[in-house]
């Protein structure tokens, strides 16, 4: 099954590839983006709320060197492979409308990155991981370089050469763990119990491929360049989809296997994520293209995400997996709603906009639905994540909760500032008045409005996705706190801050 | 009964849906009698509440609905579940209740708006929220309504979002102001509820009671700077109060229901429903007191000096919930309920009138310095209006003579400066309320065009202001001082206060109030009837003059939103700005660029090598592989 669903957009993409016509090949790659969602969806009917991989698979591939096919999923993966898919055909559907020049690669790029997105999600050996990992690459650098707009080759390269070289020391550190233990297969590794040392050491590696792919501060220059060039689908997908490959990489592969490294780094990492929410907060609200104040928004909201995982412990990993969703659906939505903007106008200066509210209401209030998502607003998706990061930082760090909590504030701020100098303020420019711009029409209404519901159900009824998460979050070695370290943090949880950050160590040893 | 409590959020939330996504094909009048008729039945709900709860035995009269699991993850566990107690059924009433008044009113007021329809949805939304805010049974679910009236709150300021004019900058600013204010007291909010969980490991409000024992006084006390710091935001206190006056810029209704009557008292319910952690933190409820005192007192010499008529009725707003701060701070929960509920009705009463002024001078003319014998063009609103000043200014038999004595009373045993300070404010409160009265309606007419244009209400926005009326009037005798009955209802959920007050002391400090009181408008009367030239004249100028160097300084708001301005909002621009150009492009980004700009350098001395040859490529890559590999087994 998770091979059907992992290959499925391959076959698609073979297919739209041969097919005749631009309107048959729209219509395939729909089809295939919305038949692997409808394959992805199965997976709940027969889901177990426990720990372990399910729907596993595993074939051997290269035996003598011990290489095995190996897929499953379980509650960290489970919603990330469900937003893909639910993205994928969104991202497909807005393309169809708007992409005229090679139709057909585009597409088939498209779909082409979803395998590899999915197998990432769904690898359990680490080769196979990898080759999913660095074929993630390729189709996002072409759909950057080929179709995106003045600057696009050098986003394409920066984006390309950047995540590359982040992810050749994880290769190295990847046949180090081989000849350590004598085994690719990450669940094999998890038993084996690695020496402090390599983990050490390893543990950086992976953590310097995952740092850029998320990208935590001060490694996220790529972003910005990246989502300005890349086209709407592109960005929607490199924002909902493939940012969460390095926190699902920190979540899969560093926190198993490396976790006397994980303890050792948590502060630092916690202090890189903690400048990533603040200054991308800052940097976003210096903007002057919505575009790319959408894309630090993504830096401060990932930093959110990598804060709740190095919070190690059940309450900021639980909100961090929903997180990932979360902004996924957000981000995702906000740069379709910028995409469907400049579509019409073709510019994303701030100050080409103003008063929209008056002459296309419904893009408004999407624009404002979503902006309330991403800002964290209860009711919605973003507050359940982000309230749970910030929980379970304050369990273990009071003092990053609290420079943490000053992010939500920012984060109010440049999400009502973009959504002021768009749609409200009085309507001047002749280009946007009410005839002039047309609302969004049921196409787009469309590809908006899953989200949207989304974005209600998990902020009214989240414990039907945190139901399936938290076994597997529970089952991770570093959150198995002893009691005595949980007492002593309700006695230090009012101490001076130093105290405080040291208690990850006390948590976890 | 009690089980049905969930009716009482859907009605608001079906109205609110139907008038969103059909509103359009309803028609002006449609709209309007689902979003009021959807608050009249939440009222409804309410009573049932109330009289359900009435039922109970007196000292367990409490029950929790529990709707749904909300939030799981390990041992985190938030409910969506509704608490029933004297304290939120209160509440509910009076949301509902006045809530539900202010809409009828709204059909009238907003008849014609382009946004009708949006007005309501925002409005029903608002009811909601609030509902969703004082029924939750844990902090988290009370959140959810902060956060919720919140939005309702900066959706509805900023309703006129493509105005601007002088008074109050551009609408939509005012909007963005009071929503970003609000975050800075809902950080403390999420603190202190991040500080709960992990001292006490639960968030119902019933564990956190039962568990608050286990607290030390340290804790207890920084949850509840961090719960006042919460409240300052979103009940406009010192020194988070500068949103309120800018919220003005919102649709009158609006700032009735929300910026009166309902949204800004949840800093003082939260207050009230905490109370068992604030009797753990003594030197928390000093605090609150005290900054609730100044408040009040610093909001009310603003009112003196403002000539829109309302955002005098904004200071006013903010200073009589500073006095709601100062009696919960001093322990006199039940009176700063008492207090909050008859400033419900006639400051909603006053917002209202003020609406029907607006609504009835040429181009919504608010400034009292153009108005004048407006008594003579609308007889009843002048009379509704001087009924909701007199509760205002405190004059006997009124009812927030009696709300606002009980709270005088604690804090008088309490501690005497504060008393005091609070004494004069009620001083400076009969002046600011009656400096309006007496500017608007009594007097010559100033300004002979507005005037001339001036009409009276139609009845839709006159009926529902005589019920208001009526509750400001004998509002008081909820809580006569003998017969004690709604206080002694409240304490079942707020719990009694240590002090006891005698009788003589109580009507002691009474009379005292009742002269202060009756001397604020003597002065008032004076200053702004008679003429300086009079005897009592004489008595108010002196008075005037005596204060007049604090005048300039009250006039322009206490300098503190050019404060905030000049230290905080334009040094974060400011770090905007050169994080984004300076250290992000010129740091940051060039060290990546050179880094690569380095490989390729080094790529090209290495190009020998590049033969193009694949067997020569795999051989370079297996060698560098092996050399990391063996720094790896050495290293580890």
């Amino acid at each position: 099954m998770l091979s059907i669903l992992t290959f499925l957009p391959v076959v698609g993409a073979v297919v739209v590839l041969l097919a005749p016509g631009d309107s048959l090949k729209r219509g395939l790659a729909l089809g295939a983006a919305i038949a692997t969602f409808v394959v992805s969806l199965l997976l709940l009917p027969g889901w177990q709320e426990i720990p372990d991989m399910q729907f596993v698979e595993r074939y051997a591939w290269m035996p003598e060197l011990n290489i095995y096919y190996h897929l499953g999923v379980d509650g960290i993966s489970l919603w990330l492979v469900l937003l893909t898919t639910l993205l994928m055909p969104i991202a497909v559907a807005f393309s169809n409308q708007h992409i005229k020049q090679n139709l057909g690669g585009y597409l088939a790029l498209m779909l082409l990155m979803e395998t590899a997105v999915l197998g990432v999600f769904l690898a359990l050996d680490l080769v196979l991981f990898y080759v999913f990992w660095e074929f993630s690459l390729i189709p996002m650098a072409f759909l950057i370089g080929k179709w995106g707009s003045q600057n696009r080759i050098y986003a394409a390269v920066k984006f390309f050469l950047y995540t590359l070289a982040g992810s050749a020391l994880m290769l190295v550190a990847i046949l180090a763990l081989y000849f350590n233990a004598g085994t690719f297969d990450l669940l094999a590794l998890q038993e084996s119990g690695l020496p402090p040392g390599l983990q050490q050491l390893a543990f950086l590696a992976f953590a310097l491929a995952f740092a850029i792919k998320v990208p935590l501060f001060p490694f996220h220059t790529w972003l910005p360049d990246a989502h300005v060039e890349a086209p709407t689908a592109g960005s929607v997908i490199l924002a909902g989809v493939l940012l969460k490959l390095g926190t699902y990489g920190f979540l899969r592969f560093a926190l198993p296997l490396f976790p006397v490294a994980v303890a050792d780094y948590a502060s630092l990492i916690s202090i890189l994520a903690i400048i990533g929410i603040l200054y991308g907060a800052l940097v976003a609200l210096a903007q002057r293209d919505l575009k790319s104040l959408v894309a630090y928004s993504s830096v401060a909201h990932m930093g959110f995400v990598v804060l709740g995982i190095f919070a190690l412990n059940e309450q900021g990993i639980s909100g961090a997996v929903l997180q990932m969703v979360n902004h996924g659906l957000s981000t995702g939505a906000l740069f379709l709603l910028v995409g469907m903007l400049y579509e019409r106008r073709h510019t994303r200066l701030l100050k080409d906009y103003g008063g929209l509210w008056a002459s296309v209401p419904i893009f408004s209030f999407f624009f404002l639905v979503v902006a309330m998502s991403s800002a964290g607003l209860p009711f919605l998706n973003g507050f359940i994540g982000e309230f749970m990061i910030l929980l379970g930082t304050y369990k273990s760090s009071p003092f990053f909760a609290v420079l943490g909590t000053v992010g939500v504030i920012l984060a109010a701020w440049y999400l009502l500032h973009a959504f002021r100098q768009v749609a409200q303020g009085e309507l001047t420019n002749p280009a946007n008045f009410k005839g002039k711009l047309p609302d969004l029409n049921w196409a787009e209404i469309g590809q908006l409005l899953p989200i949207v519901l989304l974005f209600f159900a998990i902020g009214l009824a989240p414990n039907f996705f945190l139901d399936k998460i938290n076994p597997s979050v529970a089952a991770l070695e570093v959150v198995q706190t002893p009691v005595a370290g949980e007492a002593l943090l309700v006695d230090s949880s009012h101490q001076p801050p130093t105290t405080s950050a040291n208690s990850y160590l006390t948590t976890i040893r | 009964m009690l089980e049905l409590a969930w009716l009482i959020l859907v009605f608001p939330a079906l109205g609110a849906l139907v008038n969103l996504f059909v509103g359009d094909r309803l028609g002006e009048r449609g709209i309007h009698v689902v979003a009021s008729g959807m608050v009249v039945l939440s009222f409804v709900v309410s009573l049932g509440l109330f009289f359900g709860l009435a039922g109970l035995d007196e000292h367990h009269r409490t029950a929790t609905v529990h709707l749904w699991d909300w939030i799981t993850v390990g041992s985190f566990h938030a409910p969506a579940a509704l608490l029933i107690d004297p304290l939120s059924v209160t509440m509910a009433l009076v949301v509902t209740g006045v809530g539900a008044l202010i809409h009828i009113y709204a059909g009238g007021y907003m008849h014609g708006e382009q946004n009708f329809q949006r007005f309501f949805v925002y409005l029903n939304f608002f009811i909601l929220a609030m509902l969703v805010l004082i029924l939750s049974n844990n902090f988290v679910g009370m959140f959810v309504g902060w956060e919720g009236v919140g939005l309702a709150s900066y959706l509805l300021i900023g309703f006129y979002f493509d105005r601007h004019d002088e008074s109050y900058g551009h609408y939509a600013d005012a909007g963005k102001k009071a929503f970003l204010v609000n975050r800075i007291g809902d950080f403390g909010m999420l603190l202190a509820v991040f500080l709960i969980w992990t001292s006490v490991g639960s968030v119902v409000f019933e564990e956190v009671h039962h568990g608050a024992g286990a607290l030390t006084a340290g804790a207890a006390t920084a949850i509840c700077l961090l719960l006042l710091l919460a409240a300052t935001g979103k009940s406009a206190q010192l020194p988070l109060f500068v949103w309120l006056p800018d919220a003005m810029a919102g649709p009158t209704p609006v700032s009735a229901l929300i910026h009166a009557a309902t949204m800004v008292t949840a800093g003082i319910y939260m207050v009230a429903r905490t109370h068992f952690l604030w009797e753990l933190a003594p030197v928390a409820g000093g605090l609150a007191a005290w900054v609730g005192g100044l408040t009040a007192l610093m909001a009310a010499t603003i009112a003196l000096t403002q000539v829109d008529l309302k955002k005098i009725l904004a200071y006013s707003t903010i200073s009589q919930l500073g006095y709601m701060m100062l009696g919960v701070g001093v322990g006199a929960y039940a009176f700063a309920i008492f207090h909050l509920v008859t400033h419900a009705f006639f400051k909603a009463l006053l917002f209202l009138a003020a609406g029907n002024v607006m609504h009835g001078l040429p181009g919504g003319e608010l400034d009292i310095r153009k108005m004048g014998n407006l008594r003579a063009k609308m007889p009843t609103t002048f009379w509704l209006f001087l009924i909701g000043a007199s509760a205002l200014a405190g004059l006997p038999i009124f009812s927030g003579f009696f709300s606002k004595d009980g709270i005088l009373l604690h804090v008088a045993n309490f501690n005497i400066p504060l008393y005091l300070i609070g004494l004069f404010t009620a001083l400076l409160t009969a002046i600011y309320s009656f400096r309006a009265v007496f500017m608007a309606f009594l007097g010559e007419a100033r300004d002979q065009h507005v005037h001339d244009h001036a009409h009276e209400s139609p009845a839709v926005m006159t009926r529902p202001l005589w019920v208001l009326a009526f509750l400001a009037v004998v509002g008081g005798a909820l809580n006569l001082p003998v017969l004690l009955t709604m206080e002694h209802y409240l304490e079942a959920a707020v719990g009694a206060p240590a002090f006891h007050p005698n009788v003589t002391m109580e009507f002691v400090l009474l009379a005292v109030s009742a002269v202060v009181a009756v001397a604020g408008v003597g002065l008032a009367y004076g200053r702004y009837v008679k003429g300086p030239s009079t005897g009592v004249g004489r008595i108010s100028g002196g008075v005037a003059r005596l204060v007049s160097p604090l005048e300039l300084v009250a006039r322009n708001k206490w300098y503190v939103d050019e404060f905030y301005a000049a230290w905080i909002v334009g040094p974060l621009l400011g770090l905007s700005v050169w994080f984004n150009q300076v250290v992000d492009q010129g740091v940051v980004d060039r060290a990546v660029n050179l880094v690569g700009q380095v490989s390729l350098s080094l790529g090209g001395n290495l190009r020998k090598m590049h033969n193009g040859l694949v067997p020569t490529y795999a051989l370079s890559l297996f060698c560098g592989v092996v050399a990391l590999l063996l720094w790896f087994v050495i290293g580890g």
